[in-house]
Parts: C-alpha cells; structure tokens; sequence
C-alpha cells in the first residue's frame, strides 16, 4: 500500500489510526501542512487529493493508496514559487504564515472548481458560468480561517492570480 | 483514537458481510466519524471503507434521481440534473460545511452524521444521555441556543445539524438500505429518530445495515423548490434554522407544498400541520405564518432558543413569497 505525495511513492503508515496530515508532517517530514484545529474547523491541514481540497486532519491515510497528493511543498518549481504563492506574498496574504499553506492549497482546489461549474451558496444563477467575484471567492474561501485577519490580502492575492491572471 | 482494524470493501456484499460483525462501522468521508473517534466518542474496532462502492447518479423510469450512497455531497451539487430539478438539494449541499469537507463527504455518510451538540462532544466536562446513556444531559439547563425546540424529550434536545437532509425530507427521497435481513427502502422522513428515552440511537437503522443509494421521485410539473439557511454567521457555520420547500400552484392557489425545518428537532422537521394549512391558499405573508404557528402549537422552546419559532415562521414566509413570485433558486 503507498500513497504519491508530490509526485513520489511512499508508503502508507501501518497503524490505521495515523491520519494524512500527520502522515504527511511526522512520517514524512513534510511539516508545510500546518496542524490547526485538528477536527476539521480551520482548514490549515488543507491537501489537494487528485486536484481536490481536502481536510487532511480528518482522513485517514490508509483510505489514499493509489491517490496523488499535493502539499505547499509540492507547489514551486525550479523556476521558482507558484503564482500564488508570489501573489501571497506581494499581497500580504499573511502575518503569521500559519494558515497559508492550506490558503494555497485551498484557493488552486477552488481553481478548479470553479472552472468546471461547481456553484457556490452566493452563486446566484445555479445553471450558469461562474465568475470569482471577491463574494465568490470569500464563500469559496470560508473553510479556511486566518486568525490574524490577512483575509482582505489573502482575496486579492487569490483574485490577482485567477481573475486578473497577473503573472505573479 | 482506539484501535480498530481497517478494511476497504469491494461491494455491498463485501462490506455487509464484513459489516454483520459487532464493533464494525462503516467509513465514508469520515468527516464525522473521524472526529468522533479521536475525541473516542465513537469507538468501533472495524471500521469497513465503503468510498470505493459506486458513486453513480442515474436518471429512473419514473424520471426521478438515484444517487449511490458514495457519491461526494460536492458531486450531488453540481450535478446538472440537480441544479436544473432539484434546486432545493443544490442549494442546501452549498450552504452547508466548507468546499474541503464536502468535497470528502458522502451522501450516505451525511444522512449518518450524529444528531447532536456541544455537550455531546465534551466528553470530560458535561453528562448526554446520547454519549452515555442514563446519564443526564447538560444542555437543557445550559447553553442551548442551537437546541431543538420540537419533538425534543427529557433525555435529549440535541438538533441534526445536515443541510442536505432537510432538503431530502423536503424531496419525499427514500432511502434503499441493504443487511442481514435483506433489502428495504425507507421513506426519508422516517429514518432519523427523534430521541424519546433512547436518544444513542438516530436512526432507524439495524446493526450492520448500509444505506446504499437515496431514491428522488420526480418533481410535479411546475413544481419549484427553494432552501433557505440562518446562521451567526454568513458561512461555515450550522444552521440556527433553516426551510427547504418545493412549491406548485394553480393560478395563485397552492397544489402542492412540501416543507422541512433544519435547526430545530432531532431530525430533520417535516412540517406537515404547516403543509395541510397551506394547500388551496393563497400564499401571502400573514398566511404563511399562521401556517407556521400551526406546526409549532407544540414547540417547547428553552432557556436560549425561544427565538425559533418565529425566525422559522419569517424564514418560510420569504421563501414561499419568492417561490409563489418565481423568484428563488
């Protein structure tokens, strides 16, 4: 049984009981993903599992043999930061920095559903395009909380990178 | 978290025979269960992984929906059937939990969440009969804004906190359970229990039996539907109350109404008493409430939640305005 984290095979854990965020940060020493709640309030866990969002404090990581997982730092190529992690930056998406990877992960998730139609609870046309507004993105973005409050940097980093499509 | 075993099943049948043995649960998202079992609130020594059974959604013969119970509550609500049929079900996914957890989240593992509350979760500091039973609950003399003001008993006045599932009482779904004692389906309405004297149990449920798909029935022509949810806050958050509703008229007068209340019982309130006074009227907002007031003649409100009953009468009056003006969802 094992699992692809930012593109490598590694193996699942033995004990069942060990779930993906802490697979991820004690059994692989990818310690980017952040522990916040740890009971799925907070969103700093936040994964992508073939592209989609997800809480990785409240799966297990037995359940993701076989599944591509993407963390922050799965997320820079040599050519250097993601756009939006060059966006959070430019934008002061963050004070303490906590909560950002799984802001990241969370906003490239959001990317792609938007893209492929997926309403939202303010999406006012449920058969329509959708068009990231800063309402859109804020409910999109609900799942992830800041508790310094960088979230007015966080939306216009968001809305730089997928909306204006600055080259970051 | 105690220990337990881990197994992924191939099919029903694999995971119904894995399922009959005693201590084992069955895996969704495990956005509830997960959580439950590291508070060891919930402790199960199998635990049968059932995301891998299939997660169709397929069009029926009576043009109705048949919705695997593995299907993600994200790929209920953008479904274009049931944007475009069932906007009530659309729109209730979306209101409820954040983008990340209904992306993980089942259909089957929604309708099976626990009812329940703050106290219930506080297993060193407060007594719940629903946690251990017989042993008291703290909630009634507490904190008990987010409470249930009908159908609640003595032992227990814990609310069901889905958004979907109001819809689906809404809807006249039924649910298609499979067991040791075969086959059976379950009109939605009747799944969820209220607590009695037994609030541990939620569901009508036998052990070891798995939802395998939720059943839609075609909506009547004409029909629209609507849901409507109040919170503390805008997002990420439960409900204080909410109102599903699926509307048809005639002219001005009311054909058909079906209405589920979220916020404020065990399960998810189907208002019937709201439905019968409803029918053959004109929907104006004084008919609405009174409607209303009907359907909580019996409401026992507490300490904090005495305010529900009137926020749930407002609710449906602005949904049914807009349903009858064509203009919601």
């Amino acid at each position: 049984m094992s699992l692809f984290v930012n593109g490598a095979q590694v193996p699942a854990p033995t004990d069942p009981r060990v779930s993906l965020l802490d697979h991820l940060r004690e059994g692989l020493h990818l310690t980017g993903t952040k522990k916040g709640c740890n009971q799925g309030a907070c969103g700093a866990c936040t994964v992508l599992v073939d592209g989609e969002r997800i809480l990785s404090c409240l799966a297990l990581a037995v359940q993701f043999d076989g599944r591509q997982i993407t963390t922050i730092e799965g997320l820079a190529s040599e050519e250097g930061l993601h756009p939006l992690q060059a966006a959070f930056i430019e934008h002061d998406g963050f004070q303490c920095g906590y909560c950002t990877p799984g802001q990241i992960c969370s906003a490239i998730g959001m990317a792609a559903e938007a893209q492929r139609g997926v309403p939202s609870h303010v999406t006012d046309d449920l058969g329509g395009t959708i068009t990231l507004t800063r309402e859109e993105i804020q409910e999109r973005m609900s799942g992830n909380l800041c508790r310094c409050g960088a979230h007015n940097g966080i939306v216009e980093a968001i809305q730089a990178v997928l909306v204006e499509g600055v080259p970051a | 978290m105690n220990p337990f075993q881990y197994a992924r099943a191939d099919d029903a049948a694999d995971a119904l025979r894995r399922g009959a043995i005693s201590g084992a649960a069955y895996l969704g998202g495990g956005t509830n269960l997960v959580d439950l079992m590291r508070e060891t609130i919930a402790r199960p020594d199998q635990l049968i992984d059932v995301t891998g059974l299939p997660a169709t959604i397929a069009e029926t013969d009576d043009g109705g929906l048949l919705i695997d119970a593995a299907v993600r509550n994200t790929a209920l609500a953008e479904h274009p059937a049931v944007r475009m049929r069932y906007p009530v079900l659309s729109r209730a996914i979306l209101a409820g939990a954040s983008a990340q957890i209904r992306n993980m989240a089942t259909v089957g593992g929604n309708l099976l969440q626990r009812t329940r509350c703050t106290y219930f979760y506080d297993a060193e500091g407060a007594r719940c009969n629903k946690r251990t039973p017989g042993s008291g609950c703290d909630a009634r003399e507490g904190f008990n804004r987010i409470h249930a003001v009908l159908g609640a008993s003595d032992a227990c006045v814990a609310t069901h906190p889905s958004d979907m599932c109001v819809a689906l009482a809404a809807l006249d779904a039924t649910v298609h359970v499979d067991g040791a004692e075969g086959q059976r389906t379950i009109p939605f309405a009747d799944l969820h229990r209220l607590p009695g004297d037994q609030p541990d149990r939620d569901t009508v449920l036998r052990d070891g039996e798995l939802i395998t798909a939720i059943a839609l029935p075609a909506l009547p022509t004409g029909a629209r539907s609507a849901y409507r949810k109040v919170r503390d806050r805008a997002s990420y958050a439960f409900a204080l109350v909410s109102v599903a509703a699926v509307l048809q008229l005639e002219g001005d007068r009311v054909v058909d109404v079906r209405i589920a209340f979220g916020g404020v019982a065990h399960k998810p309130w189907r208002a019937t008493k709201a439905e019968a006074a409803l029918r053959g009227q004109t929907i104006t907002q004084q008919v609405v409430l009174d409607a209303a007031a009907a359907e909580f003649a019996e409401a026992r409100p507490l300490r904090d939640n005495a305010f529900k009953p009137a926020l749930v009468a407002r609710t449906l009056a602005a949904v049914l305005t807009d349903l009858a003006r064509g203009e919601a969802a």
